[in-house]
């Protein structure tokens, strides 16, 4: 393998990996702080995925698509919690799958009827649209390398605020003892609230960085969803740095793996053979790795502090 | 489930539609087709290419009220089964129309068959029924999965292209797809990748490509995956340097995605909107007047399936009973195909002719595949020689 190949596969695991966290974050947290487990998590991430793509529509502007895409994530997000999810937190886990489930399903319809069923695209935006020549013939394009810019710095910026500030306290306090948060006269419910919006803006956000690369189409969101899930039980639930170490090493594994698996397994068969191993072994990476932490660290990489699992 | 009761044209008048009612009774078609998750508008535009045939009509097929009842598989085998099982027996229809992919194709064909129900596949060709285990039973209008790819194999020694790089899936049609393209290809495979279904990120193998010296690429990268590729094969300036061609992956569902980027690639397939024919010419104004999008072979097969099944009825006088008679004027084909000329092989596949296909975009801004010219005439799959019918 080529060292320019090899600086791509990590550029594009890194690039992964950042968009992953920014879905997992939301999903540990609402797991975490709430005990609920909210299926409908990926599917906040094709809204956001539609959204850009509506408003870029309207406004015909990216920079101005994003903002109003994001606000709306964040409406959505909290309509949902108002008109479904909260009548689900007291309720058996079995309910919570099945009711978000059903949100799955009736909002990959509902995308269906309102764009389609035709996969949709968005052209990258103008200001990011250029590329960096990395060989004779390749191209490596700026956005890419924007969006792991931006990944990192709201990484960072969630950590910062879970970490230094009271808003961060509790949602860290809730997470470990909702009880004694609310005895202590916070307002659990309100504060719920806040980080089911902030995760669904979250999901949504990576949905919209997400559209100009890959493209927009009912049902996006549920394999990344699964894939939200291994991470989650990587880093620990709950933990927002559990969530971005796992968010970075799924990434690049599963990235690398694609195409370290099959040169590799050339070493062992023929190439028709390798062909047929190296792809299934590379796809079984992540949930190798997922099987091997939970049998060796039940409670994830980085388990969030008093978690008893 | 859904169900469209087709009961000749809604806006009659009560005492017309009483009567039509009745007829109503006459013929019953069931279809099967991906009408959910990604691959959805594949089995719209079947829904939509046979209804245009059956409006055309005033819901009837040679004289005979037609109730279609429109099952989605969901792109599951087992929901598939239960469809068409509720079809053939509960609904208890004449002819079952499906499917979109191979793999629900095989799920339902055995208990389709054995009930004796003609089965007709208005797209998924596979090679499992083409050869040794053709039925009596089973038409397919569309193509043998295999040949679009061969005929691609054909177009690339035609350039001239000498080191193709060659793509798909890893799944069966994937590898039906490579096989297909082998079997012509003169020149040589630089390289054979295999990428998961459903492939969101092609940067790692753009860069592959890039390193291939390759002239060219041939793909088959169906639905949202073509959207993906083609547009991060332009962006990552791929274009320049060598040639797209590929089956199923530029074609009238994937195109509203990818726009400019995919203009000048080339495809191979039996049919194009602007194919040039009266019936097509037709076909196409009125699919579009009808639906507003234009069509692709998915909706075009749908069509020619719903007239091939007017022509074998019209021939037995629309008697259902005797399944040999209806068999005989099914192979007969007697019907105006927008393709062109069409007969069906002795394992009921079509014999058609190929053409070469390039991208443009219309004068008003729509993309779709265009006919360049015809690469294999009357071309018939290479495993009908092992059916014994």
């Amino acid at each position: 393998m080529s060292l320019t190949l090899f600086l791509i596969l990590c550029l594009n695991g890194l690039q992964y990996g950042l968009l992953l966290f920014l879905i997992a974050a939301g999903l540990t947290l609402v797991f975490g702080v709430m005990g609920f487990i909210n299926l409908a998590h990926g599917v906040q991430y094709m809204v956001g995925a539609y959204l850009i793509f509506a408003f870029t529509g309207l406004t015909g502007s990216f920079a101005l698509a994003l903002p109003l895409s994001l606000l709306a994530a964040l409406a959505i997000g909290l309509l949902l919690e108002y008109a479904v999810f909260r009548h689900l937190y007291a309720r058996p886990h079995l309910d919570q799958v099945l009711a978000t489930f059903g949100i799955i399903i009736f909002l990959n319809e509902l995308a269906k009827v309102l764009f389609g069923p035709t996969t949709l695209s968005i052209e990258t935006p103008a200001f990011l649209s250029g590329a960096i020549q990395l060989t004779e013939q390749l191209r490596y394009p700026v956005y890419r390398l924007a969006t792991i810019g931006v990944g990192l710095a709201v990484a960072i910026g969630l950590f910062a605020t879970i970490s230094y500030t009271r808003i961060g306290m509790l949602v860290r306090a809730g997470s470990t003892t909702p009880e004694m948060v609310a005895a202590l006269g916070v307002n659990v419910t309100q504060l719920f609230r806040v980080v089911f919006g902030v995760g669904a803006m979250l999901a949504g956000f990576a949905g919209i960085i997400a559209a100009p690369i890959f493209a927009i189409e009912p049902g996006m969101g549920d394999n990344i969803l699964i894939i939200a899930f291994v991470v989650i039980i990587i880093g620990g639930v709950g933990s927002i740095g559990g969530a971005f170490v796992a968010a970075i090493l799924v990434g690049l594994i599963d990235t690398l793996g694609r195409s370290v698996a099959t040169d590799l397994m050339s070493l062992f068969f023929g190439p028709s053979m390798a062909n047929q191993v190296g792809p299934a072994l590379a796809s079984m990476l992540i949930y190798i790795l997922m099987a091997a932490i939970l049998v060796f660290r039940p409670k994830g990489l980085l388990p969030a502090k008093g978690v008893v699992a | 489930m859904t169900k469209i009761k087709h009961l000749g044209a809604g806006t009659l008048a009560f005492s017309l539609l009483a009567s039509t009612a009745a007829l109503a009774e006459d013929l019953k078609i069931g279809m099967v087709v991906t009408l959910s998750g990604p691959p959805a508008a594949l089995g719209q535009q079947i829904v939509d290419g046979f209804q245009l045939a059956l409006d055309q009509k005033e819901g009837q097929l040679a004289g005979l009220g037609v109730e279609l009842i429109v099952e989605d598989d969901e792109l599951k085998p087992d929901v598939a089964l239960l469809k068409a099982n509720t079809l053939i027996e509960r609904e208890e229809v004449d002819f079952v129309v499906g499917t979109v992919f191979s793999n629900m194709l095989q799920a339902i064909f055995k208990p389709v068959v054995e009930s004796e129900t003609f089965l007709i596949s208005p797209n998924a060709g596979p090679s499992t029924f083409a050869g040794r285990n053709c039925n009596p039973y089973f038409f397919a209008t569309s193509y043998q999965n295999n040949q679009n790819a061969e005929v691609s194999g054909l177009i690339a020694n035609e350039e001239g292209f000498e080191n193709v790089f060659v793509m798909a899936p890893n799944y069966q049609a994937g590898r039906d797809n490579v096989d297909g393209f082998r079997q012509t290809f003169e020149g040589t495979v630089s390289d054979e990748v295999f990428t998961p279904l459903g492939h969101q990120d092609f940067s790692a193998e753009l860069a592959r490509i890039s390193t291939s010296g390759s002239d060219a690429i041939f793909t088959f990268m169906p639905g949202g995956m073509g959207v993906r590729l083609v547009n991060q094969f332009d962006e990552a300036g791929l274009s320049e340097t060598m040639r797209f061609m590929s089956v199923f992956t530029t074609d009238e569902t994937t195109l509203p995605g990818q726009k400019d980027a995919a203009v000048g690639f080339l495809a191979a397939g039996s049919w194009a909107p602007d194919l040039p024919n009266e019936a097509n010419a037709a076909f196409v104004a009125a699919f579009e007047e009808a639906y507003g999008y234009i069509p692709g072979s998915y909706a075009m097969q749908a069509y020619d399936t719903a007239n091939l099944i007017e022509s074998a009825l019209a021939a037995t006088g629309g008697d259902m009973s005797d399944k040999d008679a209806v068999r005989d004027a099914l192979r007969a084909a007697d019907f105006t195909s927008v393709r062109g000329d069409f007969s069906f092989n002795n394992n009921h596949y079509p014999v058609q002719d190929f053409h070469k296909l390039e991208i443009v975009k219309r004068e008003d801004g729509q993309f779709h595949t265009s006919f360049v010219r015809t690469v294999a005439e009357d071309y018939a799959d290479s495993f009908h020689a092992e059916c014994d019918m």
